[in-house]
């Protein structure tokens, strides 16, 4: 069973059509990139699927129950792109809200576990509203997770970390696809995403305009190899072409320092597709 | 899971700021009070035997404390809206509500613990309030209300309608639109019981009318008014006719069907409101 399953999902603000016919999946502890431009319709399909916002048509499952159902919420942890909490509570008081909303029974082991995760240890009694906006980011990713969901939708989840704190994430991302725990990241950081993804969906303008994995994105751009008489190029070849290449070089009595098999980046097929929709 | 979410929003009203600041302009609202008990009561001692068959303690006390109500019943409708303005849009677009209807929680029983953890703030605090005036005004004059529990339950229940609306509000308005809206709404509700009050003066049936149509249909105004009639429910006389020229005039009994009105309303502005939050995209 799919941890999300969406299906000719579409969604209309009046004359707007912000979906428009999305089918998406997300299997269990797969760890999938949903990647476009502003107002593409990436935070309305993850909203949709938190039972947040309402679909003009099409359906939505999480973990096989319809979006917006409690056991869909059940299913479902999530950290919103604009993410605020309540600033009068404290880091522990919010978890010990979201385990009573959750049914989570985790306890204090399960907060302090979940503090610890996202690089808060010793921060349970600190007021929300003494943190700093990266502090509040790990700790709404601590939400998220409160209760052992098998599916996490996460809005730009780095948006406010440091460096440091985003290779923090990407640590706990792979631990969590390895742990089984389904996520879809919602991401304008392409690196953050081919470094981690399996799968990558790119969104532009209410529709899916490339998927795949990030290997199968990137396309062939060509060989690259540094010779007595300088670096040559040769654009269409493919790595299955590099060793006829060296040894024509070979034959013609040019010297081989070296062979480089190019490829777009996720950058170069991100960019390609967004324009193509446009 | 409405109790959750009581809790925490009950937690949430006692640990804001705007507690605070209410609790000490609640403390200055009582200092001042009790000082003009004493000079009213000062004063009305030299008058005491000027004016055969009027019980200048009562007219004192009553006139004293049904305008300590109306402060009683402004610093609680205060409370109560600013609690409940921003509830659903306003924290929707903070991006506070989001994550936990995310949550297997069902917006009927957000609204409705929003309203308990309102209700029993607000509630709480005019109760308190009252006493602490009846207090003032009962250890200075000697004077008590007639009908003090039937009284204080009236204005106790009309901030509580006055939430109710704010709360339902919240769903379809921006928390600055709201505020405007339910402050506007407060007023008019006043300004029908003064309507009435002129109608009653002049004799005009279709001024009542309109007064007691809008005050039903306003039911905290109806409350107000109920609670300002319960003060003097048992006086008699001169002193009840010296009464109604100040500011008890707009009284008016609304016996027991105008609380059984009164949490009808809530109930049919609280399903509207529900009705209207199902629908909305947050």
């Amino acid at each position: 069973m799919a941890a999300l399953q969406t299906t000719d999902l579409r969604k209309a603000y009046g004359a707007t059509e912000a979906l428009k016919g999305v089918s998406l999946e997300v299997g269990e502890g797969e760890l999938v990139g949903l990647l476009g431009p502003n107002g593409a319709g990436k935070s309305t399909l993850v909203k949709i699927a938190c039972g947040l916002v309402r679909p003009t048509s099409g359906t939505a499952t999480v973990a096989g129950a319809p979006a917006g159902t409690a056991a869909a919420g059940r299913a479902l942890g999530y950290l919103a792109e604009l993410f605020r909490f309540p600033e009068w509570c404290t880091a522990d008081e919010l978890l010990a809200l979201h385990q009573r909303l959750a049914g989570s029974g985790g306890g204090a082991a399960e907060r302090a576990r979940l503090l610890d995760l996202v690089g808060l240890p010793g921060e349970a009694a600190r007021p929300v509203g003494t943190m700093s906006k990266g502090m509040q980011q790990r700790l709404g990713l601590a939400q998220a997770m409160v209760g052992s969901p098998k599916l996490l939708l996460l809005d730009e989840p780095t948006s406010a970390l440091d460096p440091a704190g985003r290779h923090a994430v990407r640590a706990l991302l792979e631990q969590l696809r390895a742990d089984g725990v389904a996520v879809l990241l919602n991401s304008h950081l392409l690196s953050e995403v081919e470094l981690v993804c399996d799968r990558v969906a790119i969104i532009a303008r209410g529709a899916v305009v490339a998927a795949g994995t990030p290997a199968e994105l990137s396309q062939a751009a060509g060989v690259e190899v540094d010779t007595s008489s300088g670096t040559r190029r040769w654009e269409h070849a493919t790595r299955e072409d590099a060793p006829r290449i060296v040894a024509e070089l070979v034959a013609a009595g040019e010297a081989v320092y070296g062979v480089r098999v190019l490829r777009s980046s996720l950058e170069d097929a991100y960019l390609a597709a967004v324009g193509e929709a446009a | 899971m409405i109790g959750v979410l009581a809790t925490f929003a009950l937690r949430e009203a006692l640990r804001r700021r705007v507690f605070a600041v209410v609790a000490v302009l609640s403390v200055g609202f009582l200092a001042l009070y009790a000082l003009g008990v004493w000079q009213a009561f000062d004063i009305a001692d030299d008058f005491g035997g000027g004016f055969r068959g009027i019980d200048a303690q009562v007219v004192t006390g009553a006139t004293m404390f049904g305008l300590s109500m109306f402060g009683t019943l402004f610093l609680g409708a205060v409370l109560g809206v600013f609690l409940t303005l921003g509830v659903v849009r306003g924290d929707a677009e903070r991006g506070l509500l989001q994550p936990v209807l995310a949550r297997p929680v069902s917006r009927d029983a957000l609204l409705g613990a929003r309203l308990l953890a309102a209700g029993a703030v607000c509630g709480g605090y005019t109760l308190a309030l009252y006493c602490a005036a009846m207090a003032i005004t009962g250890a200075i004059g000697g004077w008590w209300p007639d009908r003090p529990f039937s009284t204080g339950l009236s204005l106790a229940l009309a901030v509580i309608v006055l939430s109710a609306i704010s709360l339902a509000g919240s769903v379809v308005m921006s928390a600055a639109a709201n505020g405007i809206a339910v402050f506007m709404t407060f007023g008019a509700g006043l300004t029908a019981g003064l309507l009435g009050q002129i109608g009653r003066a002049l004799n005009s049936d279709t001024l009542t009318r309109v007064s007691d149509v809008t005050t039903w249909l306003l039911p905290f105004e109806a409350l107000y008014q109920s609670a300002l009639a319960d003060l003097t429910a048992e006086t008699v006389g001169f002193t009840r006719f010296a009464l109604q020229l100040g500011p008890l005039g707009g009284a008016r009994e609304g016996g027991p069907l105008l609380y059984v009105w009164a949490i009808a309303y809530v109930a049919v502005v609280m399903v509207a409101a529900a009705a209207a939050f199902r629908r909305r995209d947050v």
